[in-house]
């Protein structure tokens, strides 16, 4: 557990230089045990001091990086065991997994297909974060020149998957500056792993028989004066992945089980795309840091993104879309104009339902800090008052020959006062966004 | 040095209600299906049991609007709703049928009368071994008439009927008590009208193993993340002791998951979206999997491919994982 602010202050100089900010040595510990200061701000604190306080204020789980550069996936770090309880903060590294058996050109042709997995929709875009290159070969050269070639046709983050130390030494090498993930440690390997790790600084995955062993490498790997550690426990189920994942981060966050500290790492095993991209949906809800996969399928890989945007979001913000006007089919200046919030799950519902109505038409994202109708409505951003100046000005004067605007059921109340404002004529839709095609049916003729 | 496994000591679990009853329980279904039970959170059978989550398939009692991609697997059926649950139970391995009763709607054309629906209920009965769900057209008015009609034709099967909201509740609660049948009551994204109409329902005097939840799951991509989060707090509250989020829950992912773009626009409409066929099964099969994991205890699919995909990973998530 941590230490209070109290014990921390006992370790300071004690000196209320001020120079870390805060006015008192004390202020500062009591800042330093709730995770709001950080202990580099004191200049004057002991490497003895510093140790003990690195130690106990260390987060439960430590931030990994790979990779270098403009490419640099973060893992760990994470907080919580629910996202309702603050949020998941680094979103889980998809890969693809090359083998050195490929030939030089099926490699590149390989890997150009990893580099052309870029996804858009609603706005965002998604790729794969990186692809790890496996020695199937058992050849030392083979490997390097297969991490050769992938490291020349892509910036992405990479890792090498060897337990032959001498043949990780070798391809780490030549991508040494890229700082890529090295897997893996084992029992068997550990010690010279380890070295090849510190020669390189990269990361280094650790890979035990089953839980217990992994914490007894860990220690040891720790022993050595190695941190830099990503953990994978070994199995490959589903469920018992699942089951493994959940200890490391329970054990991490709620026990501050040093040895489980670290990210993981996970690997799938189905051989169907679609299958796969259910298992890897495992490994994204719950806890996996990396997921390393070997289908390449578009419309798969694209659900699995989407779900990992979805369970990254941060719950504390409400999600916004941009604010403005939008078209929904093809729209003529007759098209009807309905105005909601920019709060997302709001927009996207009732786009979705005017969709369905099958007419053309405008729909307004009404600036509201993404907050939704009602929510909005009683915090003043979603009234006659703001919206009325707004549409007088808007562009959508110019879109539309006519001057009738849809406002959601639930705020009916600021008709009134939005058509004194805007000299438009305001017509009261339905409550629900579920209501839209039968409104839409009565009043529009669709 | 052996790790000592975390396990969470629980006091409560999910509410077990049991869907369908056999000729020696009154009905005449081949088997009922356990829906709830669960004293763990999701597959996490190391500290607990986690009820294996239930397939629901759709059948609609008109012809339904679907993407043109279901036609090679239902095109034959689809106009017959007896045939359509048969079809689904022999071939696509539905362990329950799932009737929306669309047909009712009063804003249609020639909508279909309580007795036209209560007649099909009758007949899916009878040429089927599944325990069924219904649901009405979600017109108030026409669902009390409906639904009665339907809860008198089923009597003694244990149907479950839906959908309770927290405005008409009442009549559907009646009806679910006349023909001893589950209710199925809906809020929306929302843990606290969900409690309170739990609270309505069983004031009205339901029994608790009685009573079936749908937290109106948003689909993948849609706002799923908040019903994800709802029902982990959910099942959470459940293992802790709250009782009136303890029900076990249906998501009915197959209609969110075919309301999005994404599971229906054309071959490559997108940057990286491939072809529709996979992405719409798949975009069914994540909305599902990830309400699976988020704590549902019983999902409806829609597509046959889908289902199949949502079975097997089920097998995987319910390999033992005990220490």
């Amino acid at each position: 557990m941590g230490l209070t602010g109290l014990q921390i202050f006992k370790l300071l100089p004690k000196t209320n230089c001020k120079e870390c900010g805060f006015p008192t040595c004390l202020a500062f510990a009591m800042s330093l045990a709730s995770g709001k200061a950080n202990l580099s701000q004191c200049p004057y604190v002991s490497d003895e001091a510093k140790q003990a306080l690195e130690e106990a204020t260390a987060p439960p789980m430590r931030l990994i990086k790979i990779g270098a550069g403009e490419k640099v996936l973060e893992i760990g770090d994470e907080q919580v065991l629910f996202r309702h309880d603050k949020t998941f903060y680094h979103p889980t590294g998809i890969f693809i997994e090359v083998s050195d058996n490929l030939s030089e050109d099926e490699l590149k042709a390989k890997v150009d297909e990893i580099n052309e997995l870029v996804f858009e929709r609603v706005g965002e875009r998604y790729e794969v974060d990186g692809v790890a290159i496996k020695n199937d070969s058992g050849n030392a050269d083979t490997f390097k020149k297969a991490v050769e070639t992938v490291a020349g046709k892509t910036d992405k983050v990479l890792i090498l998957l060897t337990e032959d130390p001498a043949v990780m030494e070798a391809a780490a090498s030549v991508v040494a500056d890229r700082k890529p993930l090295l897997y893996a440690a084992t029992g068997d390997n550990y010690e010279q792993m380890v070295e090849v790790a510190k020669k390189f600084q990269a990361p280094l995955a650790v890979r035990g028989k089953n839980l217990s062993d992994l914490a007894d490498l860990v220690e040891k790997i720790v022993g050595l004066g190695y941190r830099e550690l990503v953990l994978d426990s070994g199995e490959r189920q589903t469920s018992k992945v699942l089951a493994d994942l959940t200890q490391i981060r329970r054990q991490a966050i709620k026990k501050r089980f040093r040895p489980f500290g670290y990210p993981t790492i996970t690997f799938t095993t189905e051989e169907d795309p679609m299958k796969e991209a259910l298992q890897a949906q495992v490994y994204v809800s719950k806890y996996g840091s990396i997921v390393v996969m070997k289908n390449t399928s578009k419309p798969a890989l694209l659900t699995l993104f989407t779900w990992r945007r979805n369970v990254y979001t941060d719950p504390q913000k409400p999600i916004a879309v941009q604010p403005g006007i939008y078209a929904i089919g093809d729209v003529t200046p007759d098209s009807p104009v309905y105005i909601t919030t920019n709060f997302s799950l709001t927009f996207y519902t009732v786009q979705t339902e005017i969709e369905a109505t099958r007419i053309p038409s405008y729909l307004i994202a009404f600036d509201t800090d993404g907050l939704s109708v009602l929510t909005a409505w009683a915090g003043g951003k979603f009234i006659g008052e703001e919206i009325g100046p707004w549409l007088k000005e808007s562009e959508i004067n110019q879109k539309v020959n006519h001057r009738k605007i849809i406002i959601p059921g639930g705020v009916a109340a600021i008709k009134g006062k939005l058509e004194e404002l805007s000299g438009w004529e305001v017509i009261v839709g339905p409550r629900e966004a579920s209501g839209i095609t039968a409104f839409a049916k009565m009043r529009l003729g669709a | 040095m052996p790790v000592e496994i975390f396990k969470e000591k629980y006091t409560g679990k999910v509410q077990e209600v049991v869907l369908g009853a056999t000729k020696e329980e009154g009905g005449t279904r081949a088997y009922t299906v356990k829906l709830g039970g669960s004293s763990a959170l999701p597959f996490l059978q190391f500290e607990g049991e986690s009820a294996r989550p239930v397939i629901a398939m759709e059948v609609w009692d008109i012809k339904p609007n679907w993407h043109e991609c279901f036609e090679p697997y239902i095109g034959d059926v689809w106009e017959d709703p007896v045939a359509w649950a048969q079809k689904l139970e022999q071939e696509y391995g539905a362990e329950v049928i799932y009737l929306t009763l669309k047909g009712a709607d009063p804003e249609r054309e020639n909508p279909k009368s309580a007795d036209d629906c209560a007649k099909l209920v009758k007949k899916i009965l009878e040429n089927t071994k599944a325990p069924l769900m219904v649901e009405g057209c979600g017109n108030y008015e026409k669902d009390n008439e409906v639904l009665q009609a339907v809860a008198e034709a089923a009597a003694g099967e244990n149907i479950a009927l839906g959908m309770a909201e927290k405005d008409n509740y009442r009549s559907i609660a009646a009806a679910c008590m006349m023909g001893k049948h589950c209710i199925i009551a809906r809020s929306p994204v929302d843990i606290n009208i969900m409690k309170q109409l739990n609270i309505m329902i069983l004031d009205m005097g339901v029994p608790a193993d009685k009573i079936i939840n749908d937290p109106l799951a948003s689909g993948l991509g849609y706002g799923i993340e908040y019903s994800y989060s709802i029902m982990e707090r959910a099942r959470y509250g459940a293992l802790v002791g709250d009782k009136m989020m303890a029900f076990p829950i249906v998501c009915l992912a197959g209609q969110e998951a075919w309301r999005a773009k994404e599971a229906v626009a054309p071959d490559d409409a997108g940057p990286g979206w491939g072809d529709q066929k996979t992405r719409g099964i798949m975009w069914e099969a994540m909305t599902a999997a990830a309400l699976i994991q988020g704590g549902a205890d019983i999902v409806l699919l829609r597509h046959p491919e889908a289902a199949k995909l949502i079975k097997e990973h089920i097998e995987d998530l319910m390999v033992p994982n005990t220490y």
